[in-house]
């Protein structure tokens, strides 16, 4: 066995944020595993705690106001939580990249995208400028933008190719680990489409691991080995996407799942979640989805369910399967 | 005969630029039957807003005619033009900028009905902003509150009700929901279905979900570069799509659903060509898989290949 059992381990993880309002609690406890070269998804609405969650992997939580309160993230063997600042920008681009949402801001918008790249080779290994200007160069053509334009600035370029340019500069440097945050959101679904095919055929190649960020369920069907679903700072599921998929138990994942219409099937009427994701400075006492859940019984408004296995790779945080025969809706129907 | 609320005929708008004329929407012509919801797709660029806009005369249509209940809309005047709002209204696609901040939610959903005068005393605009909350599901008590006091799905709730407050027969829906979460975003598709039954509403609905669409529609047309690319009713357009850009749409369309094998999807290459100074050939070329010479002749019109499904391409016949 490789001596870094996973390219990820996070345990405990609780992130807050102080604010004059009270504690955000954005991420509460949570662990996450990823195994080398594996793709694991981070499902959950806006205010779920998954953006917390990857910059307190490059421990980049803005602090004030951010603060880790508790946890241990091991990124391929470095204890990332305690190391010194110069230490850690060695690690982030080597070892880990992040591609953010908006490829809009993302970029700097006075440096030519050909430096943008050159930047991160330079940082990072040992070489001279022009080696590293001819890598930026094979850069952007396995991203799929000839190398005649290295020297065009962000706002000479489209939103797909600035999205590719930035998953150039990410991976330039060859990570274990690549966390993209909701890489394709601000893409229209053509465009997508092609980040997403070349998000993948890169990881081949480079037999990267990810953590992909997002809200789709139908991205992560396509590009995940393992899916965790997140909730109020919780992980509230976690298993292979197709025990998630096709054995779903959560009710919030349910839920999700009945909120989104199915392209093959229009008839079928959505069944929305009711209510709002609970305010994150006050979270309920016992299950933080008994007010939105269908199926809350007098005790998840008492108790706080944990993460408990149904199979070796599949848990699930729920006081309902407490009862051996209980089973949401969506597992009734055959299907 | 089929009674149509709204026709459009050849609907164009440019915008001048320095570059030169920019084709927002060229020659567009539809109709909308009166209860239906007709679904305009398509990627950001294309068009899709700036026809929703043209058609309540928001943004000015360079030419065209816009026929609303047998009345043509370019041949009114400003004033005229205000009161023929209150049959036709808009629900914006951001509902954090299309709200003044600076009113509570009672006073924006009052001061449609208090500007065109539909209502006099007041207390009954108060009953009647109350029955409008409570048809959007907006409990009593936001009345008072500021829009940044409520989360993106109550506001939108807001925008929703403010439209609907002039009694509006048809209300085009400006990707209503694109800025929600998904959860919420059910309970708003949910809200406009039920509205649309209980007051025969009809609606424009653009957006660039195809699966939204799909649940939300009974025709719909796909928008390539200001231009119509296929048009049909929603079911024949999911099941046998022509338009080659239209195929590779809805094969991007991520689907969730557990499947062994990784789908099959096109991918397309090539990039949007820029809608400034459009030379004379199909404007998908530059992307298209199944481009060939005939494609840089000429434009390709509509053409209708079977029962009301149109496609503009030169290789669907």
């Amino acid at each position: 066995m490789d001596k870094h059992e996973f390219a990820l381990d996070v345990s405990n993880l609780t992130v807050e944020y102080v604010t004059s309002d009270g504690i955000v609690h954005a991420v509460n406890d949570i662990d996450l595993k990823i195994p080398p070269q594996k793709s694991v998804g981070l499902v959950g609405e806006t205010g779920a705690g998954k953006t917390s969650t990857a910059l307190a992997i490059m421990n980049l939580i803005p602090s004030p106001p951010g603060v880790i309160r508790s946890g241990k993230i091991i990124l391929n063997g470095y204890d990332v939580l305690h190391m010194k600042d110069s230490e850690l920008n060695q690690v982030r681009g080597s070892e880990v990249a992040m591609i953010f949402q908006d490829p809009m801001t993302a970029l700097n918008p006075v440096l030519n995208i050909g430096e943008q790249i050159e930047e991160s080779i330079l940082l990072h290994e040992d070489v001279t400028r022009d080696e590293a200007h001819e890598q930026a160069c094979e850069m952007l053509e396995m991203v799929g933008i000839d190398r005649s334009r290295i020297y065009d600035y962000p706002h000479q370029l489209s939103g797909g190719m600035k999205q590719r340019v930035i998953i150039a500069i990410a991976l330039c440097c060859n990570p274990h680990l690549l966390i993209a945050d909701e890489p394709t959101t601000a893409l229209d679904v053509t465009i997508q489409a092609q980040v997403l095919d070349l998000i993948s055929n890169l990881r081949d190649e480079y037999r990267t691991a990810m953590l992909l960020i997002t809200h789709d369920l139908g991205i992560v069907a396509d590009m995940c080995d393992e899916v965790s679903v997140m909730y109020a700072g919780r992980i509230v599921e976690h298993g292979t996407v197709e025990e998630v998929f096709t054995n779903t138990k959560h009710p919030y994942t349910e839920g999700l799942f009945d909120s989104l219409p199915k392209i093959n099937d229009r008839k079928s009427l959505l069944k929305p979640i009711i209510g709002l994701m609970p305010d994150p400075t006050e979270l309920p006492e016992g299950c933080t989805f008994a007010p939105r859940c269908r199926y809350a019984m007098d005790k998840c408004f008492k108790r706080r369910p944990s993460l408990n296995a149904i199979s070796d790779t599949h848990e699930v945080s729920c006081l309902a399967y407490e009862d051996p025969v209980f089973s949401i809706e969506r597992n009734k129907h055959g299907r | 005969m089929v009674d149509n609320i709204l026709e459009v005929r050849n609907l164009t708008k440019y915008f001048k630029t320095k570059k030169g004329l920019l084709h927002a929407v060229d020659n567009i012509s539809f109709t909308l039957e009166r209860g239906k919801t007709l679904g305009i797709v398509g990627e950001s660029g294309c068009g899709k807003s700036t026809i929703g806009r043209s058609i309540l005369r928001l943004i000015e249509p360079t030419s065209g005619e816009i026929i609303f209940n047998g009345e043509d809309l370019m041949k009114l005047n400003t004033l005229q033009m205000r009161s023929m709002r209150t049959k036709m209204q808009i629900i914006f696609q951001d509902p954090y900028s299309s709200l003044n901040p600076r009113r509570t939610v009672s006073q924006t959903i009052s001061e449609a009905i208090e500007l065109n005068h539909l209502i006099h005393d007041k207390k009954d605009i108060e009953k009647r902003v109350s029955e409008l909350m409570d048809m959007v599901g907006l409990a009593d008590r936001f009345a008072n509150s500021y829009p940044h006091e409520l989360d993106g799905g109550r506001r939108q709730r807001i925008g929703i009700a403010r439209a609907l407050s002039v009694n509006p027969e048809f209300i085009v829906c400006d990707e209503p929901v694109s800025a929600l979460d998904v959860s919420i975003q059910a309970q708003i598709l949910n809200l406009l279905k039920e509205l649309q039954s209980k007051l025969k509403l009809s609606y424009i609905f653009i957006t660039h979900d195809m699966s939204a669409v799909n649940y939300f529609s009974d025709d719909i047309t796909v928008m390539y570069l200001g231009k119509m690319v296929e048009k049909s009713p929603v079911e024949d357009l999911f099941l046998q799509p022509e338009h080659p850009y239209t195929k590779a749409l809805l094969s991007a369309v991520p689907i969730p659903e557990y499947h062994k094998e990784k789908r099959k999807r096109i991918i397309l290459r090539g990039e949007v060509k820029s809608p400034i100074n459009l030379p004379d050939e199909c404007r998908f070329s530059s992307r298209c898989q199944e481009f060939c010479d005939v494609c840089k002749g000429s434009e390709p019109q509509l053409k209708e290949i079977r029962k009301d499904h149109f496609v503009a391409c030169h290789n669907v016949t």
